[in-house]
């Protein structure tokens, strides 16, 4: 019971204070703070790389109920979650559940935050909080636990993708076909896309030259922050797009194809995190609900020539897909890759792969 | 597009209301009636039911007051020569009648379209066999079963599938006449009494104990899916949906596995190829990723309503408007009046939906609940936590409880009582973990998920640390808490022995108050225009400004019950 927690508050930009109770561990952490109204997939959502630097908001209010699953591995990637620990800067709920119930799980969502030294604060008013979020845009904050004070920090100035990616290159060995990952800050999922596709992956820097590497194709993986910021990864899509090989950007890599191609890239005001965006497929009628988790987008206005927009908003008409209108070069804003989040539009891994043939 | 062709439409409703088909299809009959008139569609309606609001001189062009049966709907066809017919919209009763008025051929000779989805594809999902055929195609999991005309056969299959099995009935209207046999004996009472009404039951793998979830799913003609809702039953597998406390969303679901059970409902949607709206119900095993899919609904159902009153999506008006061709993308989200119909609604609250029974009316009926429907009506609470809702859904019933803590209800026998459920079982559970009974045991008596049961220990924990007070001893934190996990003033004042009016007075002092908060589909994504609202202490700040001097307060009805229905609505 919330009775003996340990009080903790979330500070914002604006000087707005909400008050908690920490469920996490008891330290205090300055970032951006953002929402996800998505309602389950706390243990995916918090291992996604994307969040590096953020503060995590979770709409819904009962979070914790499945508990968190074990360090189960295959493929040498862990099975439940996405990738190696936990991104989010610090977690904001509305109401812990401190019994949790699931036959995969092995340890509380508390315990789990504990272990990995990143603050959760429960007892927020989260849509009082949501709504503040929507109306100033996206702000920095920061988790307060006692007297430990921080100041704020705006996690953007720094080059996030450099953080959270490899170090060194990777190889996944599946068939004998073969993509090349360029790891922004991937997702496990979007690597699992391929290996249940019976490719080889290698997995590589965000800053690594991949074109000497004989691939079938190049995958942009998803990241934290500001595309600008990965200029290497910029140049080396700029001479692949000279190539020929196809090209499959995702999230942050859609809007580093973009870059590439010579569009420009804009920050949304709070952004799409959420598993329910609906993106039209242009020139169609055919809507998919999709997954997102980002900050920025391509603006469409600046597409070059030979550039077409692939996937639109449907509900606040922002780009969510870039084509080229004759080479194999897709971008998409969303996650086909899901995880969590709706599944409808995996379809893509396989349209690429046939791009690929 | 439109299907412009279509400039007159028949609409069936439901009937009388009767246990398993109430006011729901009241609302979804009229949602579609209002959808039809946007588009300048003539709409004719038959529905003997004096006390529906669809019957009201301002919503269908002309209403017939006539039973919904074949004879009377073709006599109505026949003066009214409309264009198309809605099915979909007045229950079972009226989907019953339109596939007997298509196989008379009725439909055809009059030249009358059936809007939305096809007979063929009604009959797909109602006729057992067929529909355990259609899902097998795609390689899908159902459980086990086989469609009997005696008694004879009935033991002769359900020897195969093995003891326990579930007995149904096809185009069965609330579980009526189904139940669980354990033992030959039972199986050959429960056929016998199932024959004497129907030609066919149906014998089955029983999934008691098994998760139950619905979704609630969506589909245009363009082929776009969207699940708008999804729902768990707090009461597993074996409990009638319609006996169930219901909760929105899924709470005990990782994310993989609602995903999965997600695109499985969308997988089987479009292979039936259903359009407009339905209704998936699933069984997952509460120790694994496995699952059977029970049954689809290609209808508006009772769980429809609850979805799109759960989530302000408005559910029977969009899937009218889907019927006469437009796709997800052409409407748009009446709640935010911004963004688009084709999308999924994030809830940012709980939904707790309780059944009203009225059994202690009638002398010598079983208080067991099971999977025959029984209750008679139902109350929907919202809540930002699950103690919050429950407990208000539980008052709202208006049986004279005050909410599950200081509920009273007295057990000869709990370990039984929480074997075989009765319309107690709650507050069997709220008393055995009085007693001290163990999450694990209770789960293992009654099959509740430990996550529920845990949920009701802290109502248990939290009805013992107000014991401890006197009202002037008590803390505000405590206070706030109390009011957080759903207590009235009224369960205050019993546990500290004192009166709600000064419960109430001391909770303002302390400035312990609720907040009014809206439902508007996208968690707060973007603002709401309209005045969908609930109340709740788990919050800081209003979302909506009181201006307005000259407002008027309408009570409602409340849940059905016997002696006040849908006339009050």
């Amino acid at each position: 019971m919330e009775l003996k927690r340990q009080p903790a508050k979330l500070v914002l930009k604006d000087g707005s204070i909400f008050d908690g109770y920490s469920f996490g561990a008891n330290t205090s952490v300055a970032g951006e703070v953002v929402f996800n109204t998505g309602m389950i997939g706390y243990p995916e959502s918090l291992t996604d790389p994307s969040y590096q630097g953020q503060i995590l908001v979770m709409t819904y209010p009962l979070i914790g109920n499945y508990g968190v699953p074990g360090d189960e591995r295959s493929d040498g990637l862990l099975k439940y979650f996405e990738s190696e620990k936990i991104h989010v800067q610090g977690l904001v709920v509305a109401d812990y559940s401190e019994v949790y119930s699931h036959w995969n799980a092995k340890k509380s969502l508390s315990t789990w935050l504990k272990e990995q030294k990143i603050p959760g604060i429960s007892g927020v008013d989260t849509r009082e909080l949501t709504k503040t979020l929507r109306k100033s845009g996206t702000m920095l904050g920061k988790i307060v636990y006692g007297k430990d004070n921080v100041s704020f920090d705006d996690p953007n100035k720094r080059n996030l993708v450099a953080e959270v990616s490899i170090k060194r290159p990777i190889l996944y060995e599946g068939g004998k076909k073969r993509v090349v990952l360029v790891d922004c800050g991937t997702k496990n999922n979007i690597i699992r896309a391929f290996l249940h596709r019976d490719f080889t992956v290698l997995r590589v820097p965000w800053n690594y030259n991949f074109l000497n590497e004989n691939a079938d194709g190049i995958v942009l993986s998803n990241g934290p922050g500001d595309p600008k910021k990965c200029k290497d990864t910029i140049t080396f899509v700029q001479r692949a797009l000279s190539k020929n090989i196809p090209i499959l950007g995702i999230c942050l890599g859609s809007q580093i194809l973009g870059l590439a191609a010579g569009a420009r890239t804009y920050k949304l005001k709070y952004g799409h995190r959420s598993h329910n965006q609906p993106c039209v497929e242009v020139g169609t009628k055919r809507c998919y609900i999709t997954s997102q988790n980002h900050g920025y987008a391509v603006d469409k206005e600046t597409l070059p020539e030979d550039w077409r927009e692939w996937f639109v908003n449907n509900n606040d008409d922002t780009n969510e897909g870039i084509i080229h209108i004759s080479k194999p070069f897709f971008g998409t804003q969303f996650h086909p890759e899901a995880s969590p989040g709706p599944d409808d539009t995996e379809f893509l891994f396989d349209l690429f792969i046939r791009a690929m043939r | 597009m439109q299907n412009m062709k279509i400039k007159k439409v028949l609409i069936l409703g439901s009937g009388a209301i009767r246990i398993g088909q109430a006011g729901e299809f009241d609302y979804s009959g009229s949602q579609a009636i209002k959808a039809l008139k946007e588009e300048g569609i003539k709409t004719v309606l038959i529905n003997p039911n004096i006390a529906t609001i669809q019957t009201s001189d301002y919503l269908a062009d002309k209403v017939y007051f006539l039973p919904i049966e074949s004879g009377f709907v073709e006599k109505v066809i026949k003066k009214e020569k409309p264009d198309g017919v809605l099915l979909s919209f007045g229950g079972q009763t009226a989907l019953n009648v339109g596939v007997e008025l298509f196989e008379c051929g009725v439909f055809e000779k009059y030249h009358v379209k059936v809007l939305g989805t096809s007979v063929e594809v009604i009959k797909n999902t109602e006729d057992r066999d067929r529909f355990v055929k259609k899902i097998q195609e795609i390689h899908l999991n159902v459980p086990p079963s086989k469609a009997v005309s005696t008694v004879e056969d009935a033991i002769c299959v359900a020897k195969r599938i093995g003891y326990p099995v579930m007995c149904r009935i096809a185009y069965a209207l609330g579980g009526l006449g189904s139940g669980v046999a354990y033992t030959e004996k039972q199986l050959q009472d429960l056929a016998k009494k199932a024959f004497s009404f129907t030609k066919q039951i149906l014998i089955e793998e029983y999934l008691g104990g098994w998760k139950e979830l619905e979704y609630e799913v969506v589909r245009d003609r363009y082929d776009n899916c969207i699940v708008v809702c999804s729902m768990e039953n707090v009461d597993p597998m074996g409990i009638h949906t319609g006996e169930s406390i219901v909760t929105a969303p899924v709470q005990t679901l990782m994310s993989s596995e609602n995903f999965m059970l997600r695109s499985l409902a969308i997988k089987v949607i479009r292979h039936l190829g259903i359009i407009g709206e339905c209704n998936i119900q699933f069984a997952l095993d509460p120790k694994s990723e496995d699952y059977r899919i029970i049954e689809v609904n290609a209808r508006l159902s009772r769980s429809s309503a609850l979805a799109s009153k759960a989530t302000g999506y408005p559910l029977a008006f969009i899937a009218a408007k889907l019927v006469l061709g437009y796709s997800l993308t052409e409407i748009q989200n009446m709640i935010t009046g911004e963004t688009s119909a084709c999308f999924e609604p994030a809830l940012d609250y709980v939904v707790v939906k309780y059944p009203r029974w009225d059994l202690q009316k009638f002398r010598r009926v079983s208080q067991t609940i099971g999977s025959e429907m029984k209750s008679v009506g139902e109350v929907m609470a919202i809540g930002r936590s699950f103690e919050e809702a429950l407990q208000k859904a539980v008052r709202m019933l208006d049986v004279g409880l005050p909410g599950l803590a200081c509920s009273d209800c007295v057990f000869s026998d709990l370990e039984k009582e929480l074997k075989e459920p009765t319309d107690k079982r709650l507050f069997a559970i709220m008393e055995a973990l009085r007693r001290g009974y163990s999450i694990e045991t209770i789960t293992k008596l009654s099959k509740v998920d430990p996550w529920f049961i845990a949920k009701i220990q802290n109502i248990v924990t939290l009805e013992k640390v107000l014991q401890r007070y006197s009202l002037s001893t008590l803390p505000a934190a405590v206070l706030k808490e109390v009011k957080q996990k759903g207590f009235s003033d009224q369960q205050i004042a019993l546990l500290v022995k004192s009166t709600a009016k000064d419960v109430r007075v001391r909770r303002k002092k302390l400035g312990v108050i609720p907040f009014v908060k809206q439902i508007d589909t996208l968690a707060a994504e973007y603002p709401a225009k309209t005045n969908y609202l609930y109340l709740t202490y788990n919050a800081c700040n209003d979302d909506i400004v009181f201006k307005d001097k000259n407002q008027v307060v309408v009570l409602g009805g409340g849940a059905y019950r016997i002696g006040s229905s849908v006339e009050f609505d």
